[in-house]
């Protein structure tokens, strides 16, 4: 098992014939992810070569979902057209859509949101993003950008919103593997939360801990702290990066920034530790905390 | 970004928002000829990115135009938390009635906008919201229907606004509401928000923070860029296009991906308490790239940092193989020459990290350490820096 994504995805790229889409739709293909097809309104009707499969290009999410019968979409449109992809999707009913853009205008994201909360949302689409390197379920599928070679399949679920440091995570604790990892991504509004997250991979019975990953800004660590306290059973190894960061700097994703004494990371830390979870000071000692918990118990 | 007071007024004045636009400059001299063009009493304003202007003597009321330049004279000498005073904005003096505090804001938790308002004081809000919590409301704006002409009315009448002041105040907020959206804000704050003799509405003072995100649809918005008031270093940098913050600390950080470089520099000030409280110089993202030219611009922006005592560069392969991280640092070094002249330690893992670390083995820089994990090449920069520090 895994959480949101697994063999039986079919997916499609909103933006394949860019520059991003045809590198990451390759990786995806060569990481074993069952791509269906594209989308651009240009290309319609065309079909592009990518990773050693023929992909046809559709001209709007609704007609490829038709044609083909996906169920995911991963997007990588440039910023000024992210939302009306994201609508599009959306209109069409998608059930994951994965938004990997960075730069998308928060008020951009937050129309998204709203029109997720609505209606308009009838086909109950998930959002994972934007900025964010997407899912992955090991050996199954990839909807993002994460390289899936440094990814074995196991038991840890991994949540997190920073790419690098799910890398870094998946790496150091490739031996024992992972159910599915979700980077959430460092934009001020995203659609999956790591409560999202966290819930889905308490009802996971192939995930038996889970590693969460936060940074400066923002209060989504401190809520899911308390979400885990109530709801999650299973061990969670946490860390927070952005101890050292200056209040009113951004730093690098566009919602790391401590503003005034709100959303520092040491204030996410102390939420974590007293909902139980153990937080490592760097992430090798995460990795290594959560070492302990799979062979100790 | 956040723009200083006179360039939210601006963005007030483009809207329509009520509220005295004043003159901004840069010399008493000019605060002088300023304050004679307005007229009767004015007051001078510090203009800087910080809070706590007038506890900080940045704001003083003049009666004359001579006390005008004098107050010029004295708030253009000022620091005001670390950041020299450039510019004045001289504006007419009001004659206040009653002060309110009215804002837009994102509100990351619920995922939407939130508007924070109260009649109960203006610039004494943080005091009032802890004394008096029940006189701040605080209303849930969603994303979607945004502020029509009916949801401006209920804000106004929720906030509690004076029914003489009612049918200004609800023009008012939709006109900060047109702020917030059209100039893609994250904050658009009035605060004062005045009555003034005769029932007015007015936005005295004004604070609006925009998305650098939504830039490409306001090409305008550069104008806002000052550029004195920017580190030297960080405006290098932005003109490179590079990810940078200027720190206080002594070791140069290069990563890729914000939160591996957040943990760098938390990993750094860590090693850094063994040697004295050697701490991070920056931060500095170079993205998933990571090619030649890139490593070079930032090796080139942290070396040119006088503070800087040692390099960190943690590169975790993902995406870009570590041979192409290899390659890249090899490449800066040869584009850099000479002007490398600070010990790099650098940190390769991920894919193909074999081959990266064999190509920095062969290079054999005198410059360069590799150590391969990130907790020890932390340790050993933090050494070097504090080793070169004392030398």
């Amino acid at each position: 098992m895994s959480i949101f994504l697994n063999k039986d995805s079919k997916i499609i790229v909103q933006g394949m014939t860019g520059g991003m889409g045809v590198k990451h739709t390759t990786l995806m293909v060569q990481a074993g992810s069952t791509i269906v097809g594209g989308v651009n309104a240009r290309k319609a009707g065309t079909t592009v070569e990518l990773g050693g499969k023929e992909l046809p290009v559709f001209g709007n999410v609704k007609e490829a979902m038709a044609e083909t019968g996906a169920d995911v979409s991963v997007v990588f449109v440039p910023p000024a057209f992210t939302k009306d992809a994201c609508i599009e999707a959306i209109d069409a009913g998608i059930g994951l859509l994965v938004v990997i853009t960075e730069g998308v205008p928060v008020q951009d994201t937050a129309e998204v949101w709203s029109y997720l909360q609505g209606p308009g949302n009838h086909g109950d689409t998930r959002m994972i993003g934007p900025n964010c390197p997407g899912i992955i379920t090991p050996e199954e599928s990839l909807a993002g950008i994460t390289p899936h070679t440094i990814a074995g399949k196991g038991p840890i679920g991994l949540v997190s919103k920073s790419g690098t440091l799910t890398y870094q995570m998946l790496y150091e604790l490739k031996d024992f593997g992972f159910s599915t990892a979700i980077g959430i991504g460092g934009d001020p509004i995203v659609g999956t939360t790591h409560i999202d997250a966290l819930e889905a991979f308490e009802k996971d019975p192939e995930t038996t801990a889970i590693v969460m990953i936060g940074e400066i800004g923002g209060d989504a660590e401190e809520r899911a702290a308390a979400y885990i306290k109530e709801h999650v059973t299973k061990p969670v190894v946490g860390y927070v990066a952005g101890f050292t960061a200056p209040e009113g700097k951004t730093m690098g994703h566009a919602g790391a920034i401590v503003s005034g004494s709100s959303g520092t990371a040491q204030a996410k830390k102390e939420a974590l530790e007293a909902a139980g979870v153990k937080v490592g000071k760097t992430p090798s000692e995460t990795a290594a905390l959560m070492r302990d918990i799979l062979q100790n118990g | 970004m956040d723009l200083m007071e006179y360039q939210a007024k601006e963005l007030f004045a483009k809207h329509g928002v009520a509220g005295a636009l004043g003159k901004t400059v840069e010399t008493p001299e000019a605060a002088r000829a300023a304050a004679e063009e307005i007229g009767g009493v004015v007051v001078v304003k510090a203009q800087v990115k910080a809070g706590g202007r007038g506890k900080a003597g940045g704001v003083k009321v003049a009666k004359t135009p001579e006390e005008a330049e004098e107050a010029a004279r004295a708030i253009l000498s000022l620091e005001i938390k670390g950041l020299p005073v450039n510019r004045v904005l001289v504006v007419a003096g009001a004659s206040i009635e009653e002060e309110y505090y009215f804002s837009f804001l994102l509100d990351r938790s619920n995922r939407s906008y939130l508007c924070i308002a109260s009649v109960e004081g203006g610039v004494e809000i943080e005091e009032v919201a802890k004394t008096n919590p029940d006189a701040v409301k605080k209303i849930a704006i969603d994303a979607g229907t945004g502020v029509d002409a009916e949801k401006a009315a209920a804000i106004a009448d929720e906030v509690g606004f004076p029914a003489e002041l009612r049918d200004q105040a609800i023009t008012m907020i939709q006109q900060l509401w047109t702020v917030f959206t059209e100039e893609d804000a994250t904050l658009v704050e009035v605060n004062p928000l005045a009555r003034l003799t005769g029932d007015k509405l007015e936005a005295l003072d004004g604070k609006v923070s925009l998305d650098e995100n939504a830039d490409f649809r306001h090409p305008e918005h550069k104008t806002f860029e000052v550029r004195e008031e920017a580190d030297a270093l960080e405006s290098k940098a932005k003109d490179k296009g590079l990810n940078y913050v200027k720190l206080d600390g002594a070791v140069g950080i290069i990563g890729n991906g914000a939160g591996l470089v957040m943990s760098t520099l938390d990993v750094v000030a860590y090693a850094g308490e063994n040697y004295g409280g050697v701490t991070p110089a920056n931060f500095l993202d170079i993205g998933g790239g990571a090619n030649a030219q890139v490593m070079a611009d930032g090796l080139d922006v942290i070396l040119n940092d006088e503070q800087v005592r040692s390099v960190f560069v943690n590169v975790f392969g993902g995406i870009t193989a570590c041979d192409e991280v290899a390659n890249g640092i090899a490449g800066a070094l040869q584009i850099l020459g000479d002007e490398a002249t600070k010990p790099l330690v650098v940190r390769l893992d991920g894919n193909n990290v074999e081959e990266g670390r064999r190509i920095l083995d062969e290079l054999n820089h005198p410059l360069v350490t590799q150590i391969d994990t990130m907790d020890g090449a932390a340790d050993r920069a933090a050494e070097l820096a504090a080793h070169n520090q004392s030398a």
